[in-house]
């Protein structure tokens, strides 16, 4: 077992009266790649949120690198650039170029010189394949490429761990690909990952583990061959069900 | 008839219109942006504070505001934003800046926030995921963007505070209305007086206008 990076105990969310998630354990250990799945509404994309508190937590705790999340403030804006993420809709700044996109963070949280900014930002860039794209808006470029900036961006602060909420699902069928190539790369290169998708390939061919959630539980966690092939859980081989059979 | 234009210096009033109009849009803006940051805050106590402000300065009247800078916080309370002996209406003209802009903030502060409204969420999030502070979030990404959706409703509060600087005449600052109200009672209420001083409203304020719509439709945020 590598040394543990993300450790969630015991954690509980609540909105009003509805439980979003319930009693959650979980730990990534380092250069580990977790693959989170389950029917809409199981409480994934919000327990993937709740790792860089953009969703706050009921009760329970939730360590990054050893270190408690904080609440709020200049220590939670600290943790949260350690902590990349990759949301669904992109959300690149739509007022800044593609290049100052990438180099906002290193700039402002790492207190870069924007040449240096600019010359790390052009070789992410590239390795993503945008390269030259990078003194357009993010409105002029295509969805697929607007997410392997959105990775780039995240990239450039240097991050612990990568979060990636539904990366492909707006994506056009076939863009969806280009994106999970640079994510099956930057698995391979070691870096720790914690996915929210549907996308069997990338969770075959790139996770460690994976772990099912329905109703706001953990109701599986298993390698994904295991889960694929013989998933133990009758939730889980009703939802398995559904999805494969096409 | 037309001497007039020569007996009287409309243009110098005019001018006093432009000070003002130029001083009290800086003041507003400043201050406009101050409360528009107040109330997206997620303070409980600022938020409250600034719509409280808003609601007090935006549905109070201009002349009454006008009247207590200059009655109540000039030559009762005694404050001076001038030096002693500055004379009177260099002061007057200092309380007339504060009293618009203090009116016209509240409406600056309401365009920005329907600005800010135009901004998604998701932008705010993404700030927020790479470390920025609140405070980074918002100059970097979340201003900029708002002020870009909201230079529209910007140009109309600028017109209207172009316009309301007719107001402070009441105060006894000699701007464009101060001047047409002299010349009507010193010659005459002709049509042409009026003529004259509608037209160079409409010079000052018609440009901003189109200058405005133009801006907003060239920066507007492509998403």
């Amino acid at each position: 077992m590598p040394e543990p990076l993300v450790v969630m105990k015991d954690v509980n969310k609540h909105y009003g009266d509805m439980q979003a998630l319930k009693q959650i354990n979980m730990t990534v250990g380092k250069g580990e790649v977790v693959v989170l799945i389950g029917p809409s509404g199981s409480g994934k994309s919000t327990l993937i949120r709740t790792i860089n508190r953009l969703e706050t937590i009921t009760d329970g705790t939730i360590t990054i690198d050893g270190v408690l999340l904080p609440e709020e403030g200049a220590g939670l804006a600290k943790l949260r650039s350690d902590v990349g993420m990759v949301f669904q809709s992109f959300n690149l700044f739509a007022h800044k170029t593609i290049l100052e996109n990438v180099t906002l963070g290193p700039i402002k949280v790492r207190g870069m010189k924007k040449a240096d900014a600019d010359a790390k930002a052009m070789e992410l860039l590239k390795r993503v394949g945008v390269d030259h794209q990078a003194n357009k808006y993010p409105a002029q470029l295509s969805g697929g490429q607007q997410q392997r900036v959105a990775i780039a961006r995240a990239l450039a602060m240097e991050p612990k761990v990568m979060l990636f909420d539904e990366p492909t699902s707006a994506l056009d069928p076939e863009m969806i690909n280009e994106v999970l190539d640079v994510m099956i790369q930057l698995a391979k290169s070691g870096m720790t990952m914690v996915v929210v998708t549907h996308e069997m390939g990338f969770a075959r061919k790139a996770a460690n583990r994976v772990v099912f959630l329905a109703d706001g539980q953990i109701v599986e966690e298993n390698t994904p061959e295991e889960f694929f092939t013989n998933p133990q859980s009758d939730r889980a081989k009703d939802f398995l069900g559904k999805i494969l059979t096409h | 008839m037309l001497d007039i234009l020569t007996r009287y210096d409309i243009l110098g009033a005019f001018w006093m219109t432009i000070q003002l109009s130029f001083w009290a849009a800086l003041g507003s803006l400043a201050l406009g942006t101050i409360l528009a940051i107040m109330r997206v805050s997620p303070v409980a106590v600022l938020q409250k504070l600034g719509a409280l402000y808003v609601n007090v300065a935006r549905n109070t009247p201009l002349t009454l505001i006008l009247v207590f800078c200059v009655l109540g916080a000039f030559y009762i309370l005694q404050l001076s934003l001038a030096p002693a002996s500055a004379p009177l209406r260099t002061q007057i003209f200092l309380w007339a800046i504060v009293g618009l802009s203090l009116y016209h903030a509240a409406f600056v502060c309401e365009a920005l926030r329907s600005g800010v409204n135009t901004v998604p969420v998701g932008q705010a999030e993404a700030a927020r995921a790479i470390g920025l502070t609140f405070t980074q979030s918002l100059s970097q990404v979340i201003l900029p963007q708002a002020f870009r959706g909201a230079i529209a409703p910007l140009g109309s509060v600028l017109i209207a505070l172009i316009k309301n600087t007719t107001v402070a005449s009441i105060i006894g600052s000699q701007e464009a209305s101060a001047m047409m109200k002299t010349i009507v009672e010193n010659e005459t209420g002709s049509l042409l007086v009026f003529f004259i001083f509608a037209l160079g409203f409409v010079i000052l304020t018609l440009p901003i206008g189109v200058g405005f719509t133009e801006m907003s439709r060239r920066l507007a945020v492509k998403r």
